[in-house]
């Protein structure tokens, strides 16, 4: 590994004044699962690290007003078993109990998973269906923007640097609220998903009120399935509905090729996936 | 930069580059090659320690980011000549062929136990999933886990 030199601040102000002292030269670095890999394989090669691990007031897990609050440095494994997250936003604890390990869930953070960026991560489906804001703060201040407006691109987000993510609030399901992410792993259990489905709808009487439908690892960056949202809204659900919605999912993906699957296979797979996941939902 | 650990119920103090990875660490600052370096990714749990009771990739992790922490690894399972009750099972229902995922699926199944003192199968091959192992086919190593919890050693 190129040589760096750490910083290890232990208030925000600090972290923040770090980054922006430094600015291109520095990176922040959570649990370091992914950028530990990244700078092992000189794909990166920050002069500084700033640890967040011992920013005070960085972890945690709230509840405040009927909504959500992870801090960034809240590593998966905490997110999984916490039990306000098992009973009121079950789809997020069961979504973390899905990524890599325990042993990796133990290290990664909540903020580090989604500043890496991988569309192939499972965690950024489930948050955009269930509509969730992230908090970033820098030196200039503090902005707030939707889970599914962060990402890019292949491993961009629009943070700028000298920003860090401090905080994910995601707002409390309503009880007519029918939630599910499905992951397709047809290699190995702890892989990354050859595609993954969230999806969060709201049923009232057997007619769709609202719908939310992401996807991961079909394109550059987690998408949404706004056709197929259109599809259900408004709707009385049956099995053709769901199928008619499913069917508008593969023109919205954009995959690559490789261990995973093809291209073909991929999109193919999206459209099964999506229907799945809406009758998983349905059948909670 | 100096890093202060408790490794194996003992302090050390020790001066570490800022980029030094816990697994060399492990083996070489602190010479307990016990623990295995494997893929160096993350994925085959050959490395695996506990970080104040946690496992972890000790390949992930960087030494400077542990500072001050509690590290075990295989060598601290033993205590006054008996080992630990997975050590024992691994070694009586044949939990190893080759060795070398060895350390690693003991020190992951340890740290099972003292989360989960009886887990059902399913929850010992959930958690034990990332520990990768060419030789065994995992029946023993599931069987081991398994009358290790028993405390059938
Ligand atoms: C073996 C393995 C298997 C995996 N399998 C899966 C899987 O199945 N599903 C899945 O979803 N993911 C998987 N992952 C990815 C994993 O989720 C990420 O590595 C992890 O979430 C990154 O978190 P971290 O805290 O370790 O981040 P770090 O490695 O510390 O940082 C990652 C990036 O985020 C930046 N960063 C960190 N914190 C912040 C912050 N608060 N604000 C702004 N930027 C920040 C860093 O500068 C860096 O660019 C896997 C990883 C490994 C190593
Ligand atoms: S060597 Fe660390 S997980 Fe394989
Ligand atoms: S005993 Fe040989 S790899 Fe597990």
């Amino acid at each position: 590994m190129i040589p760096f030199e750490l910083h290890t601040p232990t208030t925000l102000d600090e972290a923040l004044g770090l980054l922006a002292q430094y600015g291109d030269e520095a990176r922040p670095i959570a649990g370091g699962t992914a950028l530990v890999l990244l700078m092992e394989q000189h794909q990166g090669r920050p002069a500084h690290l700033v640890n967040l691990g011992r920013v005070a007031g960085l972890s945690g897990i709230t509840t405040e007003n009927g909504s959500l609050r992870i801090g960034a440095g809240t590593p998966h494994r905490l997110v999984e078993m916490n039990p306000a997250v098992k009973q009121g936003w079950s789809l997020l604890a069961e979504t973390y109990a899905r990524v890599a390990t325990v042993r990796i869930r133990n290290v990664a953070t909540v903020g580090g998973g989604l500043a890496h960026a991988d569309p192939n991560q499972d965690p950024p489906p489930s948050y955009i269906a269930l509509n969730a804001r992230v908090q970033i703060a820098s030196r200039q201040g503090t902005r707030e923007v939707a889970m599914e407006d962060l990402f890019r691109d292949y491993y961009e987000t629009q943070l700028q640097p000298g920003e860090v993510i401090t905080e994910v609030v995601v707002p409390r399901p309503i009880a007519s609220l029918r939630t599910a992410y499905l992951k397709f792993l047809p290699r190995t259990a702890d892989d990354y998903p050859t595609v993954g489905v969230a999806v969060a709808l709201d049923v009232q009487d057997g007619r769709c009120v609202a719908a939310r439908i992401a996807l991961n690892a079909v394109g550059p960056t987690v998408v949404r399935a706004r056709e197929a949202e259109n599809v259900l809204r408004g709707q009385m659900l049956n099995p053709d509905l769901l199928r008619e919605a499913a069917a508008t999912v593969p023109a919205i993906t954009d995959p690559i090729s490789d261990h995973r699957g093809s291209a073909n296979y991929k999109s193919r797979m999206a459209e099964v996936f999506t229907r799945r996941a809406l009758e998983r939902a349905l059948a909670a | 930069m100096r890093v202060r650990l408790k490794v194996n119920g003992e302090d050390r103090a020790i001066d570490v580059p800022d980029q030094r990875l816990l697994v060399d660490t492990v083996r070489y600052d602190l010479g307990l090659t016990g623990t295995k370096l494997g893929c160096g990714v993350g994925v085959c749990g050959l490395c695996t320690v506990l970080v104040d009771g946690k496992m972890v990739s000790s390949c992930l992790m960087l030494t400077a980011l542990v500072d001050g922490a509690t590290i075990t690894t295989i060598e601290g399972l033993e205590h006054d000549g008996q080992l630990d009750p997975v050590q024992t099972a691994f070694l009586k229902y044949g939990g190893f062929q080759c060795g070398i995922c060895t350390p690693g699926q003991i020190m992951a199944a340890h740290a099972l136990l003292q989360e989960n003192p009886h887990p059902s199968d399913a929850e010992i091959k959930d958690w034990m999933m990332g520990n990768l192992c060419r030789c065994t086919g995992y029946y023993k190593i599931l069987e081991s886990v398994q009358r290790a919890a028993a405390g059938d050693v």
